[in-house]
């Protein structure tokens, strides 16, 4: 049985994915989730789950399809757009130049 | 050096002496062990006991105004205190380690337990910091116990649990032995002594001080 292994490794800080490893029960697990990655004093707490508790969501699921970007508190991201703007101007300013020395 | 002080001295060293024997027993099964995580496992927890005894002989070296390197690996074989039943050799035999393991770990709790009350203020705290790993020990000696005890196997295990009673018994004196018998709820019978030295002793020794006597003096 697999176990996916969480570790804090301060108080308040959050739990991330440390490893996983192979049990039989809860018991070994979390015999073997100490040794692993308490020993060293390297996390506050340890959160043990079995992998099959744990449900993934993939793609297309998650990704968005459609530009929902104001429904964001940061707002639109103009990013990509000012990219796309600069690569326009300079474009023209391209063209300019190119009609001017004709 | 007074009667108490060397009674002190011995049982701090007897102490030692099974917990380096014990640690090293404990590590032969490291890359052989049933499966990955139990070999990464069951080595820390051998090299939980080396560090115990590493602490252990620090103290009883002050007392005797030398090291604890020179306890461990420089005095002749004949000299350890250790118990039998560290010494014996179990590999490839997991029924009887782990029977030995969960005796062991019981029998240690109470021991450790005792130390942790000696009015010398230096062993009750390495007692108490003892003790905080030693529940991770007697966590993984009682879940195999368990686990071997519910398996297929568990007649096997009950024989180990049996041939080596005796010999847990005699890791402790006095009425911690009752204890011992309470804790696993055995009868007592009668224990092998701590002062014989199992057959095995002497190889291991051998092997233990090899790479120290290879180079007498040196400094590592």
């Amino acid at each position: 049985m697999i176990w996916e292994v969480f570790r804090q490794e301060r108080e308040g800080a959050p739990f991330q994915h440390g490893g996983s490893l192979e049990a039989p029960n809860a018991a070994f697990a979390q015999a073997y989730a100490i040794e692993f990655y308490g020993r060293r004093n390297e996390s506050t707490a340890l959160w043990i789950v079995p992998r099959e508790a744990i449900r993934e969501i993939r793609e297309p699921y998650v990704a968005e399809v459609f530009d929902r970007d104001y429904r964001r508190v940061d707002g639109y991201s103009i990013k990509v757009k000012l990219r796309e703007a600069r690569a326009r101007a300079g474009a023209r300013a391209g063209q300019d130049r190119a009609a001017g020395g004709a | 050096m007074s009667a108490q002080a060397r009674s002190r001295t011995d049982l701090l060293l007897a102490l030692a002496d099974d917990e380096l024997a014990l640690g090293w027993r404990n590590s032969e099964w490291t890359g052989i062990a049933p499966f990955l995580e139990e070999d990464v496992a069951f080595s820390s927890i051998a090299q939980g006991e080396i560090g115990h005894a590493r602490a252990l002989y620090e103290l009883a070296a002050a007392d005797l105004g030398t090291t604890a390197d020179e306890l461990a690996f420089d005095r002749p074989p004949q000299d350890y205190r250790c118990a039998p039943l560290v010494e014996l050799r179990f590999v490839p035999d997991w029924a009887r380690t782990i029977a030995r393991h969960y005796l062991y770990e019981t029998a240690d709790a109470i021991r450790i337990a005792a130390l942790a009350e000696s009015d010398r203020s230096a062993i009750a705290a390495l007692a108490t910091r003892i003790e905080r790993e030693e529940v991770y020990h007697r966590i993984h000696a009682d879940m195999w116990a368990e686990r071997l005890r519910a398996s297929g196997e568990r007649a096997r295990f009950e024989a180990a649990l049996a041939e080596l009673w005796p010999l847990a018994l005699g890791l402790l004196a006095g009425e911690q032995r009752e204890q011992l018998c309470e804790a696993v709820s055995r009868e007592p019978v009668e224990p092998v002594e701590r002062g014989e030295h199992a057959d095995e002793w002497p190889v291991l020794w051998e092997e233990m001080t090899m790479v120290r006597r290879s180079v007498p003096g040196a400094s590592w």
